[in-house]
Order: structure tokens, then C-alpha cells, then sequence
């Protein structure tokens, strides 16, 4: 809640597309602009060659709660996460129509096994598997990423799409630089004050933004960001300042966010809509930017699960994390049958316990109607959090 | 059901089987003397496996998965996966995983009863899942040895491409070798690595001949439960060996044999007498109950004819071999075409190919809940190949190595409907 309109009225202009589900603001950007729009999976793809080339990337995280469920199902056994299932069913029932393609970065079986599917579901479109390397040396696995964002760049051409040129990619560099800074501001503020930011506020704007163009989103960005700040109805509350990790790839429910919230978590980092982020500083603009893009990856990006960790120790990255954001506990949030955050979970625990850092575990469906259990059980951690920290 | 077509035989062992017994004993013979002896040991995984690479370095290899299955056999792995559960592994994820990792804890007792050494490498080549990765990462805290990473591209678009070729082989010059050569003291041998891929060849053309025996009708082998202990050798540590080679020209020989004499597959219970369906099969056994499995496919003659599982540590039935003229290269292009690193199109292609190639008369998808790499797609896979090929096929769903999902009662009545709807059909259409 917050006493300023404009803050209001953002939020809910973000609320609205989290809700449009049927990328009804894609629709409207093609209609204006004559543009390809392409659909991406979590986690993250280079955004900055497809608006080098003139294409809309439109961030797709799956299906929220009041998505009927009517084919989805049909295609996925019940021990398999619920992302694909809901992407399955916003396909066959034309939310995806506005969509020229779709790119399926390689995290994992689920992720790959779904590209091949689309393929056969959807023939008419280009479907592209992002086979991201994990040999992060520049020679092997960085010419081979670069190879593979040329193919793409060359398919988006043969779809229409305006060819790549250095310029134009440089200048869509500089404009997601400006785009990540804002949102590592963002979470800044929220490290710093996470009253002004609440989480489920945050988060639906990062939503938000994977379905409108760079320029619009960094306007947001900008303006949460200065009213947020600004307003001064928000105020500290007696709150447990809480990491959350593992829903990098299916997303929590906005409802389970609140819950947590409301439970008496200040939500301090978390790995939601990390495309966003998953990079973590600027990319140079001088220079070949396809390569920088390239090394982008290879040594700046975060230590996802999905990601090969060769020679650092595995959860030096979340306890990292955890001691800049000033975190007192860690929620261990991840989605049902989720490999990649679940095979993890067991290292990034013994990683927290080196710190002393307490840290509890749930998990969940993005269809999730029911948070009481989790109610309880974050609030329980949150007030043992505050009990300890008050001694 | 009419007249049980199996035939009970006396318990006769092939002079394969033997064999193959006695490569495996001596196998971790020495896996077991290799703490004393200074032998090195690389633990790594069945699809991709660089096995001829391994033995031109002498490394001996060790197999997770392998030893997964095998402790599932001995009744072991209820006990493994609850320990590894209780140190903090989700019920969700794979189980040959926290089998393995609670056989470690438990000792770390290898199928023959012998301790296993530890690994002086962690060879991860992880073909086909992504699983495998973070199960080194699991290993390597427990072990903190060396680690190579060998990442193989996947098949997105059904084919194998230049630019995937070149960075396996990048890896294996840059990363692999070197790796093994700082672990062993050695250097690399080109052509110690070439009489291995050799001798891979060599076995590999009697193994599709085994396998493509099914063609026949009756089928002399069961090409998915029976299969199992014809890729044994091959997937595992001795492709590239003389023993392999002789294993499989001995076992070509004993098929060629029941060719000959018109004879069914053999199974645990006996000889199957009356071939009365023959099916192809995608996805894994349960190996917690496998006997039972196979005998509730036996028990009512249906032998399977091909199946998918058996190409998850190489699909050479489609012509590829490794060629010992292009050492690198061969070794790349391998690791790229194991089967679950094939596309979901192109899987469909294969199983729609077998169908018809094996005469078979439906499809049984046997959906495990561990593996993502197999299971995700496969309704999809069953309504796909159902339409093109036009023959019925079956869903069932089990586990590798957990007991706690092997619903033997359901799983029994799912395959008999299954059966009787075959049957139903095949009188439909001669009336
Ligand atoms: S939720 Fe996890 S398992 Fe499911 S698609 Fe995403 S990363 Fe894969
Ligand atoms: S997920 Fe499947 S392929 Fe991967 S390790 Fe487990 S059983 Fe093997």
C-alpha cells in the first residue's frame, strides 16, 4: 500500500500485465510495430540480440494459479514440475499466438525435452534450443556460445528479422546496462530499506517487465524506483530479514510471496525473475559486443544451479549473497520435482550451516492455492529469527 | 490367457553369460586391489563414456548408475535411498543418485561385495541429463579429487553439427587429456587409443547383429529385459577390450544357434516357447523387481523385440561405430548420439522406425519417476507414435532403483489389459 497515486497506479499498470497472460501488450507492440516477437524460457537469454535485430523478447515464466489447466495435463506425468504443463496449455489454447518463436535456454531435461515438443506442436514457428555452455573457458565454450548465438541471430534474420550489426547491438547493450542497473538499485533499496520495497510489489513489476519493450521497462524501473523510495507512508516494521533461493525457473504463486511477507519476512534477495539479474554488471560497450556478450556469460553471470561450478565452492555465491544483503535466515523455496534447485539444495545447505546462518525448506507449485503450512512454518523461522536476534 | 508360454529349462548358463561373469568378477578384482596395486580409477557415467580413453591411460573405470542398478537387484537400494533422504535428499529427485550416495555412506560395498575405491578423477561427461552434473557436484564434495567436465551438446535439431563436434573435441584436447595425463603421470597415446576404438568396432557390429536378430520371427532374444545383459559389457568398462570382442563374437555365435533351432528368448523361468506379442519398449526397467517385471511380460509370451533403453550408452544400430582413423572426432560424435540426447522428434522417428522395422505388434512406455532426461515428453512420444504407426501402445510408470514406486498388483493388470487389447485387435482383424 502506499499514500502516493503514481505509485498505485504503476503498481497496478504492472499488476495488469503480470495478469495478461495471454500477452495481450505483445499483440498490441506488433500491431504497432510491425516487429517479430519471441518468447523465452527460464533463464536467461541474451535479450540484447533480439532488440539488436528489431525483436520484442518476451520473458514466459509459466502459468499462474487461475490458469484452467484443460490439455496441459495430458502431456506431463504427475511426478514432473508444473511449468511445462501450464507453458504446454497457454500453447495449444493461442495465448502464445502473438509469438514468432520461442527460445528454450538449456537448463535443464525438463526445458530441452519441451523444445522437442514444440517443434512437433508448433511447427510454424522457430523454435531455438540455447545450448548454453558450461566450459566457461573463452576458446571452447565461449566459441562454441558464440556459434550458437550466430545460428540464432541468423534464424530471427531468415524469419525476418533485421540482420545483426555491431552498432545496433552496442547500442542494446547500453540500454539493458541501464535496465539491470536500475534493478540492482532496486534490490539495493530493498537491502537497505525492504519496507519501501515490498517483495510481491518488486516482483510483479520484474514480471511486468519481460512483456514490454527495454525503453519501457527502465521507465518503470526508474519510477518505482523514485517513488518507492520517496514514499514515506512505508515504514520499518518488526520483521526477519530473509534470503529466498531456488525459484529461479517455476515461480511461487504471488499469493506464497505474500504469505511469506505477511508470515514476517522482509524478503531481502531471492532469485525471482532472475533474467533480469543474472548477469551482474555492466556488459562493455566498446569492443566486439557480440563477444562481450559472450564473456558476459562465462564470468559474470550468477552461480545458478543450472550452471557447472568448477573451481569456486559450491554456495560460496549464496553466502555471499546472504552476508551483503544482511540476511538472517534462508528460505530454501523451490518448485515440486524442480532437479536442478533440489539435487542443489543439499550443497547450498551445507554451505548456509558453514555461516551458522538458520534456514528452513518448503516447496511448491506455481498452481498453489493453499500457504497455510507455509504461513506457519515461515513464521515460526521468522519469529525464532527475531527471538535470536533479540537475545 | 492360453496355454503358459514358457517353458521351464533347467538352469543352463551360455557360455556368454559365464564369460561375462567372470570379465565382471575380474573386474572388481582388481577395482578392489587398485588402493594397493596404485591402478587409478575414474568414476564416471554409461552415455558418453570415454571408456577407450580410460584404459589407454590404464584407468579403470567405475560406474554409478551401473552399481545403482546392481544394488537394486541385491534388494539394497530401499535402505541407501532412505539414508541419503535422511541427509537432506528430496523424495523428487533421481534415485540413482541417492542410491549412490548412500551406498558411499554405507561403506561404499560394490555389487561383488568388495569395497570400491575412492576416484581419483571424476570424469563428468554428462550425455543425455543434467542430473548427471550435479551428481559429481555431489560426489566431489565427499571426495575432493579432480573433476573434468566434459559437456556435450544436445541434439536439439536432430543432428549432430560441426560446431558440437568441435567443441567435444576442443574439451577432450584441452580439458580431458590433460586432466588425465596430471592424474596418471602418463602421457597421451594416440595409438594405444586407436587399437581400443578398434576393438570397440569390432564388438559393436556383433552387438547390433544380436541385437537385429529380433527381426526374426520368433525373436531369439528379448531385446529390452534380455538386452540388459547384452549391453552390459558395452556400456560399461570393457568396450575396447579384447574380453568385449570375444564376448560378443561368442554371443553372436549362441544366437546365430537358436536361429537356427527356431527357438525363443530365454529368461530367468525358462525358454518362451510361444511368441504371442512382440513389443517395443521405451524407457528403463524397474531393476527392483526385474524378474518379476520380465516374468509378467514372459508369462504372456510377449517378447520384446527393440527397445530404446538399450541404446542409452550408444545407438549404434543406426550405423554409427568408432572409428578408430579419427580418434577425437569418433569419441565426440558418440558421446552427441546417445539416446536420451536425441530430440524428442527424433526419438519418435526411432521408436515409429522400430514398430515397423521388428514387425511388432504395439509400444509399452515403462515411465520411471527419477528420470526427467527419459520420462519428460513420453505422453506426447505415446500419442505421436501411436498415430504414425498405427499400433496400440501402453503407460506404465515405476522407478529404477526405489522399491516404494514398483506397484506390482497395477503394473501386472495395466500389462494385461494391454495384452488382451492386442489380442483383441489382432482377432478383430483377421475376422
Ligand atoms: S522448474 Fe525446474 S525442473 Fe521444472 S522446468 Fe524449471 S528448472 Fe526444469
Ligand atoms: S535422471 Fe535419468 S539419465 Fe539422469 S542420472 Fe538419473 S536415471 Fe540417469
Amino acid at each position: 500500500m502506499s499514500e502516493d497515486p503514481r505509485l498505485t497506479a504503476l503498481v497496478d499498470r504492472a499488476g495488469a500485465l503480470f495478469r495478461d497472460q495471454a500477452l495481450a501488450a505483445v499483440r498490441e507492440w506488433k500491431a504497432r510495430t510491425g516487429g517479430l516477437a519471441v518468447g523465452f524460457l527460464p533463464i536467461y537469454v541474451p535479450r540484447e540480440l533480439l532488440h539488436a535485430q528489431g525483436v520484442l523478447p518476451v520473458g514466459l515464466m509459466g502459468g499462474r494459479p487461475d490458469l484452467e489447466i484443460i490439455k496441459g495435463d495430458a502431456y506431463y506425468q504427475s511426478y514432473i514440475c508444473h511449468l511445462p504443463r501450464s507453458t504446454v496449455e497457454l500453447g495449444l489454447n493461442g495465448s502464445y499466438d502473438a509469438l514468432d518463436g520461442l527460445i528454450f535456454p538449456a537448463i535443464c531435461d525438463v526445458i530441452r525435452n519441451l523444445s522437442g515438443m514444440w517443434q512437433m506442436l508448433f511447427p510454424k514457428v522457430l523454435v531455438h534450443y540455447l545450448d548454453v555452455p558450461q566450459n566457461f573457458d573463452p576458446a571452447i565454450g565461449g566459441a562454441f556460445y558464440r556459434r550458437d548465438l550466430e545460428s540464432l541471430s541468423q534464424a530471427l534474420e531468415a524469419r525476418g528479422a533485421r540482420a545483426l550489426t555491431a552498432a545496433a547491438l552496442r547500442q542494446s547493450i547500453a540500454l539493458y546496462n541501464e535496465n539491470r542497473r536500475l534493478v540492482r538499485e532496486l534490490y539495493a533499496l530493498r537491502r537497505r530499506e525492504p519496507w519501501k520495497v515490498p517483495t510481491h510489489e518488486l516482483y510483479v513489476v520484474l514480471r511486468a517487465a519481460l512483456l514490454v519493450p527495454v525503453e519501457e521497462s527502465t521507465t518503470m524501473f526508474a519510477e518505482y524506483l523514485a517513488l518507492a523510495s520517496a514514499d514515506r507512508s512505508r515504514r520499518p516494521q518488526d520483521q526477519a530479514r530473509v534470503l529466498v533461493t531456488g525459484s529461479f525457473c517455476e515461480q511461487p504463486p504471488l499469493a506464497l510471496i505474500k504469505t511469506l511477507e505477511r508470515a514476517g519476512c522482509y524478503i531481502v534477495d531471492d532469485d525471482f525473475v532472475q533474467v533480469h539479474r543474472f548477469i551482474r554488471s555492466d556488459i562493455p560497450v566498446d569492443g566486439d559486443p557480440l563477444q562481450s556478450i559472450v564473456d558476459a556469460l562465462l564470468t559474470d553471470a550468477v552461480a545458478s544451479p543450472t550452471r557447472y561450478i568448477a573451481d569456486e565452492v559450491k554456495g560460496a555465491d549464496l553466502n555471499q549473497r546472504a552476508a551483503e544483503s544482511g540476511a538472517e535466515g534462508v528460505l530454501f523455496c523451490a518448485a515440486s520435482f524442480c532437479d536442478p534447485a533440489l539435487l542443489d539444495q543439499p550443497m547450498a545447505v551445507r554451505a548456509v550451516e558453514r555461516t551458522a546462518i538458520p534456514w528452513t525448506a518448503f516447496k511448491y507449485a506455481e498452481n498453489n492455492g493453499q500457504f497455510q503450512v507455509i504461513r506457519e512454518q515461515a513464521g515460526t523461522f521468522a519469529d525464532s529469527i527475531k527471538l535470536w536476534s533479540g537475545a | 490367457m492360453s496355454a503358459a508360454p514358457i517353458v521351464a529349462t533347467t538352469a543352463h548358463k551360455d557360455s556368454s553369460q559365464v564369460r561375462q561373469k567372470e570379465m565382471i568378477a575380474r573386474h572388481f578384482d582388481r577395482l578392489a586391489a587398485a588402493p594397493d596395486t596404485g591402478t587409478r580409477c575414474a568414476y564416471t557415467f554409461v552415455p558418453g563414456n570415454l571408456t577407450e580413453l580410460l584404459l589407454s591411460f590404464d584407468v579403470l573405470p567405475v560406474l554409478p548408475e551401473i552399481n545403482a542398478l546392481q544394488s537394486a537387484m541385491r534388494g539394497k537400494t530401499a535402505e541407501y535411498i532412505a539414508a541419503a533422504e535422511k541427509l537432506g535428499h528430496s523424495e523428487d529427485v533421481c534415485t540413482y543418485v541417492k542410491s549412490d550416495i548412500g551406498m558411499m555412506k554405507s561403506g561404499n560395498i560394490g555389487p561383488t561385495g568388495q569395497r570400491l575405491p575412492s576416484p581419483d578423477l571424476l570424469l563428468l561427461s554428462y550425455t543425455g541429463c543434467f542430473t548427471f552434473m550435479k551428481w559429481f557436484e555431489l560426489l566431489r564434495e565427499e571426495y575432493h579429487c579432480p573433476v573434468a567436465m566434459l559437456h556435450v551438446p544436445y541434439q536439439a535439431d536432430g543432428r549432430i553439427t560441426d560446431s558440437m563436434r568441435t567443441y567435444v573435441v576442443d574439451q577432450l584436447k584441452n580439458v580431458v587429456i590433460p586432466k588425465l595425463e596430471e592424474v596418471t603421470g602418463r602421457q597421451y597415446d594416440e595409438d594405444r587409443l586407436r587399437a581400443h576404438l578398434a576393438r570397440s568396432a569390432q564388438a559393436e557390429d556383433d552387438l547390433v547383429w544380436v541385437l537385429q536378430s529380433a527381426k526374426n520371427v520368433p525373436s531369439p532374444i528379448d531385446a529390452y529385459f534380455g538386452a540388459v545383459y547384452y549391453v552390459g559389457p558395452i556400456f560399461s568398462a570393457f568396450r575396447g577390450t579384447a574380453d568385449a570382442v570375444d564376448y560378443y563374437r561368442e554371443l553372436r555365435e549362441e544366437i546365430a544357434g537358436r536361429i537356427r533351432q527356431g527357438k525363443g528368448p530365454v529368461t530367468p523361468d525358462g525358454e518362451v516357447e510361444r511368441e504371442r506379442f512382440r513389443i517395443v519398449v521405451e524407457g528403463p526397467p524397474n531393476w527392483t523387481s526385474f524378474r518379476q517385471f520380465w516374468k509378467m511380460f514372459a508369462d504372456e509370451g510377449a517378447v520384446a523385440v527393440a527397445s530404446t533403453y538399450s541404446k542409452v550408452g550408444g545407438v549404434y544400430d543406426l550405423g554409427f561405430r568408432h572409428d578408430p582413423d579419427h580418434p577425437l572426432e569418433t569419441l565426440a560424435e558418440y558421446c552427441l548420439g546417445c539416446y536420451t540426447n536425441l530430440s524428442l522428434p527424433t526419438r519418435i522417428d526411432l521408436l515409429t522406425r522400430y514398430l515397423s522395422e521388428y514387425r511388432a505388434d504395439g509400444f509399452l512406455i515403462n515411465s520411471v519417476k527419477s528420470c526427467n532426461s527419459f520420462s519428460a515428453g513420453q505422453l506426447h512420444i505415446l500419442r505421436e507414435v501411436e498415430a504414425r504407426s498405427g499400433r496400440p501402445g501402453g503407460f506404465i510408470e515405476s522407478d529404477l532403483v526405489d522399491p516404494r514406486y514398483f506397484s506390482a498388483a497395477n503394473i501386472k493388470n495395466r500389462l494385461e489389459s494391454y495384452f488382451q487389447m492386442l489380442d483383441q485387435k489382432r482377432a478383430g482383424a483377421s475376422s
